[in-house]
């Protein structure tokens, strides 16, 4: 076991290829581990970005600036009574939230934070990703389906409706984006995340500037479709609480509520991941081939100890402007800490990264490099969670038969038209 | 060393893929189809039947054939299934399950079912004469672009199945006007 645990260490491929099952579990539980950090960190964002949308506070009183409230809801959430109704179909009702939960963490066995830093490495990865997101409709439907009330079952039915058109869009837009990775000399295409990866870096442009606007046409297609398949506002038509009370999860509470939840924010997760890997460079920092000299790479390197730096800067500065009073001595020695530990995570990294480039053992250069690839991958699909929120906070919902003819009769025939133009110019330039 | 760089090795340690995988993916298959037809209630019946469809898909990886699995989910068991959801749910299936069932096909269904089974059991007892002895073995690394290649040829020359696979293609579109025109009067 130790010998298969060392062994590891060395190989620069995914645990999957390497056919090591010790580390694939290992590379399972960090994921899930960092997505479920990921989904409380992107509780709180949203609840305080949302609130500065709208000139509130938000979350204040739950630790500093609010920064415990998400314990505090999951702890809430996991001792609240958890009811089924009595007319509910009671078997369906149970296994719905996990139908969904395990299709939104399934993804993410082949989502590429690096070369080498995904479970594993399949050779149809962005089938794979598709099929099993697609499932994740299903618990909703189900969901709605068992609840045996009204709201949830319209909820349920807008989804199903919604999602199944949405796809097509979505997928056009993908084989759009396959279609430019078989512009090489072989002339041969990949399916495979990694491989789409490297072919961006071998043709040199990220996939979103290529035959520009082609490629910019079929990630924002994309881009729009992904908000619709995870049921987020505007296309929050399945929950929309003006009009269903809360959709599809209108009976829903506790544990099981909270499990929806959390399936929710491991899709928007994992299709961001999606949308960074095909269109704008999965793991690769800014400029791989043009700036690539050691002293670059260097600099890239120090930006993920920078950034924990700039929060725990952040940090020290709400500290200093809490107001002079007793009642905030405890929050204030609570931001201090939470300043603390950020700029000790940032002093490591900084560390790593230094150690990395001159220190001569293999293992820090490769751990060095595997922190610059999950940063940037981390930091491109953040971006995409940011934009999430703002569009939450900004736009207002579709009717449901706008929400229609958006899909069909304005994505699905741009999506279809960028498709053969990506042929043809593909076929005039190589 | 990585598979990716030399197709034709399925990797150099013993395969996942073990008879145990096969028998509890068989029989999740069988054990769900069963439900599928015994179940009253129409929604557990569609949940089974996609329970089936996705244990055959596990099927498929068993065979190096991750190519069709992926197909198979994203057709069968995320679309398909979605709209068969849909459909059953607009029925009212507490007043369906309790209705008498009249059903006259059964003779039929008898019959055709035993034909059925007579097929797969003599295909299974004459399997080694009525196939070649080596299938067309794809590797898995490369598994999309080697179906790829059969379908649409290498490069400048016609695949070998390309005119029966556009046919096919075309005969699906016209299904799907078909069917516009016949449910919608005023297009």
């Amino acid at each position: 076991m130790l010998n298969q645990f060392m062994s590891y260490l060395g190989s620069n491929v995914t645990p999957g290829s390497a056919n090591n099952q010790l580390w694939a579990l290992i590379y399972v539980l960090i994921i899930f581990a960092g997505v479920s950090v990921a989904v409380i960190c992107m509780n709180w964002i949203e609840r305080k970005a949302l609130a500065h949308f709208q000139i509130r506070l938000g979350p204040m009183r739950v630790g500093p600036h609010g920064l415990l409230q998400p314990f505090a809801d999951a702890l809430k959430l996991m001792l609240k009574e958890d009811i089924i109704p009595s007319e509910a179909d009671q078997f369906v009702f149970w296994v719905a939230p996990l139908i969904g939960l395990l299709a939104a963490f399934t993804v993410y066995t082949v989502i590429p934070f690096g070369p080498s830093q995904a479970v594993s490495d399949m050779n149809i990865g962005i089938l794979f990703m598709l099929g099993v997101s697609s499932l994740g409709v299903l618990g909703i439907v189900v969901a709605g389906w068992a609840s045996n009330s009204h709201y949830p079952l319209i909820g349920a039915l807008r989804s199903s409706a919604q999602m199944v058109s949405y796809e097509v869009a979505m997928g056009l837009a993908i084989v759009s984006a396959i279609l430019m990775t078989s512009m090489n000399a072989s002339g041969t295409g990949t399916l495979s995340m990694i491989e789409i990866v490297r072919a961006q870096q071998q043709q040199g442009v990220w996939f979103i500037f290529k035959f520009f606007p082609l490629g910019f046409v079929a990630f924002a297609i994309f881009a729009i479709a992904m908000v619709a398949e995870t049921n987020r506002a505007p296309f929050d038509m399945a929950e929309a609480e003006s009009e269903l009370t809360a959709g599809f999860h209108t009976e829903y509470s506790g544990l099981r509520w909270s499990l929806f939840m959390l399936a929710e924010y491991a899709a928007m997760i994992a299709v961001s991941s999606i949308a960074v890997t095909l269109w704008l460079g999965g793991w690769m920092r800014p400029f791989p081939n043009l700036l690539h000299a050691p002293a670059w790479d260097f600099i890239f390197s120090l930006f993920p100890g920078l950034t924990f730096g700039g929060l725990a800067l952040i940090a020290v500065i709400g500290t200093v402007r809490m107001p002079p009073h007793s009642f905030f001595k405890v929050q204030r020695i609570g931001l201090a800490v939470f300043a603390a530990v950020l700029g000790l995570i940032g002093l490591l990294l900084l560390v790593i990264a230094v150690a990395g480039r001159t220190a001569d053992t293999s293992l820090a250069s490769r751990f060095d490099e595997g922190i610059g690839y999950v940063y940037w991958f981390v930091l491109k699909v953040a971006v995409f969670m940011y934009l999430f929120i703002w569009y939450r906070a900004t736009w207002p919902r579709y009717r449901f038969d706008q929400l229609m003819r958006i899909g069909w009769k304005v994505m699905l025939p741009i999506s279809l038209g960028v498709l053969i133009l990506t042929a043809v110019v593909g076929l005039i330039f190589s | 060393m990585n598979p990716a760089m030399n197709p034709g090795v399925v990797g150099n340690m013993a395969p996942v893929a073990t008879p145990w995988f096969f028998y509890v993916l068989a029989g999740l298959a069988v054990a769900s189809g069963l439900a599928v037809i015994t179940r009253r209630n129409a929604v557990h019946a569609a949940l089974a039947l996609i329970v089936t469809l996705l244990s055959v898909a596990g099927l498929y990886l068993m065979l190096y054939a991750p190519f069709v699995a992926g197909v198979q989910i994203i057709v069968y068991a995320g679309g398909i299934m979605v709209l068969f959801l849909f459909v059953i749910m607009l029925v009212n299936i507490e007043r369906a399950s309790k209705e008498r069932r009249f059903n006259r096909m059964w003779p039929v269904g008898l019959v055709a079912s035993c034909a059925l089974m007579g097929l797969l059991i003599s295909a299974f007892i004459k399997g080694r004469a009525l196939f070649p002895d080596r299938m067309v073995a794809l590797p898995e690394a490369s598994n999309t672009q080697q179906v790829a290649a059969m379908l649409y040829g290498e490069a400048g020359k016609m695949g070998a199945y390309t005119f029966a696979f556009e046919i096919a293609s075309l005969l699906l579109l016209v299904a799907i006007l078909g069917a516009v025109i016949m449910t919608k009067k005023k297009i």
